[in-house]
């Protein structure tokens, strides 16, 4: 039911973008009014979303240590796993952020006559991994449609990209990485019982929507192609907030804009926002420097102890009569 | 709850990881016998200035909550995503991946999908989302969202004490959400309608009292650790003074009560009393702050504040200069990631420096307290021990991480060095059920009683079938441990799933193989049993 619920949500989308434009030709709402209202929705959103988080202190460093501690000097620390300084704090986000390093540790357990039996299972990684470094470099590569002249580093990354030069034009490597990944994930989802058991439409949705915008793409690269140069006059025009709609850019192209248009406006208020959560993270992000430096709680209040005069005055008698020191006879 | 009572591990060891065909949300929980902790007698509640004491049972229809018991939840939540930026961060960011799912021992060892941390933590996610998001308030359950009823708090109970917080979901999690922290949040929220457990409250009512979990008074104690210095005495051969309550003294040890209260933990105690009077350590114990441990962690963090306050109170009352805690889990999760926020600065005691080595604790310069692993580490480092290996030559030693000190702490070449030192044959488990990967021993979080046994046995399911396979392949017969908690559940994980291990602290080795000034021919090891016999000429 949740995927059916995602799927239908995904349908509907399209048809409204084949209706608004193949049908009541409504140009200015899909290609101005509502690409610029996505973006002002994503830039509010994730702003509100990181405002809220920034606003929570960190009351207590939590680190996960995940390697030796900085204790005595004959023995090696890991400086990445269970960082005692800055520096290996910024190494440990780096390899986290970059390389979905916690993500690469994950292992499959099977239960063979009762005893676990512990697999490797990098395949999640991988796919994780693929998906979200061709993601990124395919927003890249589309910075070309927002610049004039376009600059020297996209032009190199399109070209390192099309290495292969197949077909005519060229397939981008990422364009292809970025539609397997994407189906594994999904196909994983739907595979794998207890993952289906836990996902929620909102599970679902994002990855059908990220699919049709990418496979939208694709067919607009490589099969209804469309006039890339009024699509950059019509970004352009964006940039320069004086936009307006060329004639005559192919259907295709405004359900991809919709679609994007559509992930933009969804992703502050969606699991999505784990892009920028990441870097916030507690168990990660801070040092176990904990018995070196002290960690200072802004809400620290007073709580009612029980004093040791309270104490001894409860157990005075005993404590005397055992031979126990005490403070008043 | 008693393990004649429970099926044979053949039977409970057939666990299935398929999920049910009807969803998560239309399940609610089921409290099965074996599988739940006894709520806490109010009694215990009111000790503590608890809210809402009563008669109940968990497997009642009526748990006798407040009138108003979601608003007190909602309001607790709000404050807590308001203090917490943890809180909100883990509510906000889960892609549900499934990473953390298979890495649960108590899903490993039920096959309940609530226990995969992703689902325990949507849990609360989904009440959070029908009140704190807008999409929830909304779209409803399309989001992922449903209202908070009487059976999502009853689920809350039974999940949330099903969760040891050992965070080994989080070192595999890709934006580190600390189930242990979802937990200790649901927890809070429980006892803010007073809905706890018995194991977790006695104890800490106990501690805000008597200074301990186990309710132990000062005079009793001063008994137990004399009857324990006694048992040195008559194994070794030499007089020990306990040194209670002194003034003055330059260290105060601290440990958790059970490591003076019941075997194995006895044992360890005499490891550390052997070890401390060998060196010519001017320490003492403290009958007030007499126990390491802290089940507030398990409460709330105001009630860890609570009774973690008296270890600093107890330091400059004593005047002593720094100190040194014993060999436990959980105590040291506080310890290193809480005891210097919540009751510090302790500025009036001085950076810990051993007596002995003159090495400075760079790593403990603001706690001002140091493991006692560390201690030893660095004393047999510097050949400050004369120790003889061969008298633990009839155990066969593998090492189990205690969670905390693992995850939280990074601890884990110091109890390798000293094993390493006062055994010869040390075997490790597989790698992906140690160090940072270790496992649970099934009832960490308050959960080790005996009520709660066929869940406790089923967490520690992974754990004992990594121990069976050292055995089967090295003939292992002793699981040594740096946890009281472990002292105390791991020796019936072993009884039922892996007979012939017993379990022993790493003082225990150590006091074995110490050579101490005046002791007498060594006969026994230190729990009294026979050593093998051995050719004189390695009596040294």
């Amino acid at each position: 039911m949740n995927l059916g619920i995602s799927f239908t949500a995904v349908i509907l989308l399209i048809l409204i973008a084949l209706g608004g434009v193949a049908g009541i030709e409504a140009y200015s709402l899909f290609g101005i009014i509502i690409p610029y209202a996505a973006f002002i929705a994503f830039l509010a959103g994730v702003t509100y979303r990181i405002i809220l988080w920034a606003k929570s202190p960190v009351p207590f460093r939590i680190p996960t240590t995940c390697g030796q501690q900085k204790s005595l000097p004959w023995i090696e620390s890991n400086p990445l796993e269970s960082p005692h300084n800055t520096p290996g704090v910024i190494g440990r986000m780096v390899l986290e952020v970059l390389f979905f390093r916690s993500l690469f540790r994950n292992s499959k357990v099977e239960l063979r006559e009762g005893k676990p039996i512990y697999g490797g299972a990098k395949w999640l990684w991988l796919a994780g991994l693929a998906f979200h470094w061709s993601f990124l470099i395919i927003v890249f590569r589309h910075l070309r449609f927002f610049f004039e002249p376009v600059p020297g580093c996209v032009n190199l990354l399109a070209t390192l990209d099309g290495l292969f030069e197949l077909g005519v034009p060229t397939l981008f490597l990422t364009d292809a990485l970025f539609l397997v990944s994407v189906t594994y994930l999904f196909l994983r989802r739907l595979a794998i019982p207890c993952l289906r058991y836990i996902s929620l439409p909102a599970d679902y949705f994002p990855l059908l929507l990220i699919l049709a915008i990418g496979l939208s793409g694709f067919l607009m690269r490589h099969v209804y192609k469309v006039d890339l140069y009024k699509v950059k006059e019509l970004a352009l025009g964006w940039v320069r907030f004086q936009p307006q709609i060329p004639e005559g850019i192919g259907w295709i192209f405004y359900l991809h804009l919709f679609l994007v248009s559509v992930l933009l406006a969804y992703f502050p208020m969606s699991k999505l926002v784990h892009m920028g959560g990441v870097f916030l993270s507690p168990t990660r992000n801070l040092a176990n420097d904990n018995r070196m430096r002290r960690h200072v709680n802004p809400w620290n209040y007073p709580v009612k102890v029980h004093t040791y005069e309270e104490y001894e005055d409860e157990f005075r008698d005993k404590m005397k009569a055992a031979g126990i020191p005490v403070e008043r006879e | 709850m008693s393990l004649a009572k429970l099926p044979k591990p053949e039977e409970l060891s057939k666990v299935s990881l398929q999920p049910p065909a009807k969803g998560w949300m239309e399940n609610p929980a089921e409290f099965k016998p074996g599988t739940w902790c006894y709520s806490a007698a109010p009694k215990n509640l009111k000790a503590l200035g608890l809210p809402n004491p009563r008669e109940w049972k968990p497997s009642d229809a009526d748990w006798k909550l407040p009138e108003n018991w979601r608003e007190i939840i909602l309001q607790g939540m709000k404050e807590r995503l308001e203090r917490f930026r943890s809180f909100r961060l883990f509510m906000d960011i889960c892609v549900r991946c499934g990473a953390c799912a298979d890495k649960c021992h108590f899903y490993i060892g039920s096959g309940d999908p609530k226990n995969m941390p992703v689902l325990r933590a949507e849990l609360l996610r989904s009440v959070y989302r029908r009140y704190f998001t807008r999409s929830g308030r909304l779209l409803g359950k399309m989001a992922g969202a449903r209202d908070l009823t009487v059976d999502v708090l009853k689920e809350w109970f039974y999940y949330f004490y099903q969760c040891t917080e050992c965070r080994r979901c989080s070192v595999f999690c890709p934006f580190g959400i600390d189930q242990a922290e979802i937990t200790m949040m649901g927890r809070e929220l429980l006892n803010l309608v007073g809905c706890n457990i018995n194991w977790v409250l006695e104890p800490a009512a106990n501690c805000f009292r008597t200074g301990n979990h186990l309710g132990i008074q000062p005079h009793g104690m001063k008994d137990m650790l004399d009857f324990i210095a006694q048992d040195v005495e008559d194994r070794v051969g030499v007089h020990i003074e306990v040194p209670l309550n002194r003034k003055g003294a330059e260290i105060l040890f601290v440990t958790p009560s059970a490591d003076f209260f019941a075997d194995p933990g006895t044992f360890t105690c005499m490891g550390y009393l052997m070890l401390f009077h060998e060196i010519g350590l001017d320490y003492t114990w403290s009958t007030y702050a007499s126990e390491g441990g802290n089940f507030g962690l398990f409460t709330s963090h105001e009630m860890m504040k609570r009774l973690n306050a008296k270890i600093y109170a107890e330091a400059k009352r004593l005047g002593v200069k720094w100190i040194l805690g014993g060999e436990c889990g959980h105590m040291w999760r506080v310890l290193h990631q809480y005891m210097d926020t919540l009751n510090g600065p302790a500025d009036f005691l001085d950076e810990p420096i051993s007596p002995l080595t003159r090495t400075r604790f760079e790593n403990a310069k603001s706690t001002r307290m140091v493991h006692i692993a560390e201690f030893t580490a660095d004393l047999v480092r510097h050949g400050k021990l004369k120790l003889d290996s061969s008298r633990n030559d009839h155990l066969r030693v593998t090492f189990h991480d205690s969670c905390n000190p693992a995850r939280a702490m990074g601890l884990l070449e110091e109890p390798r060095y000293v094993i390493r030192n006062v055994c010869n044959h040390f075997y490790e488990m597989p790698e992906e059920t140690i160090r940072e990967k270790t496992f649970c021993c099934g009832g960490g979080a308050g959960l080790a009683t005996d009520e709660n046994l066929e869940m406790r046995l089923r967490g520690g399911l992974p754990r004992a079938m990594a121990v069976k396979q050292v055995k089967e392949k090295h003939g292992v017969n002793r699981l040594a441990c740096i946890c009281a908690i472990d002292r105390a559940t791991l020796p019936p994980l072993m009884e039922y799933w892996v007979p012939g291990v017993e379990v022993t602290g790493v003082h225990e080795l150590v006091g074995n193989a110490l050579v101490m000034k005046g002791e007498k021919k060594r006969e026994t090891d230190l729990r009294g049993e026979p050593l093998p016999a051995r050719e004189e000429s390695k009596n040294v």
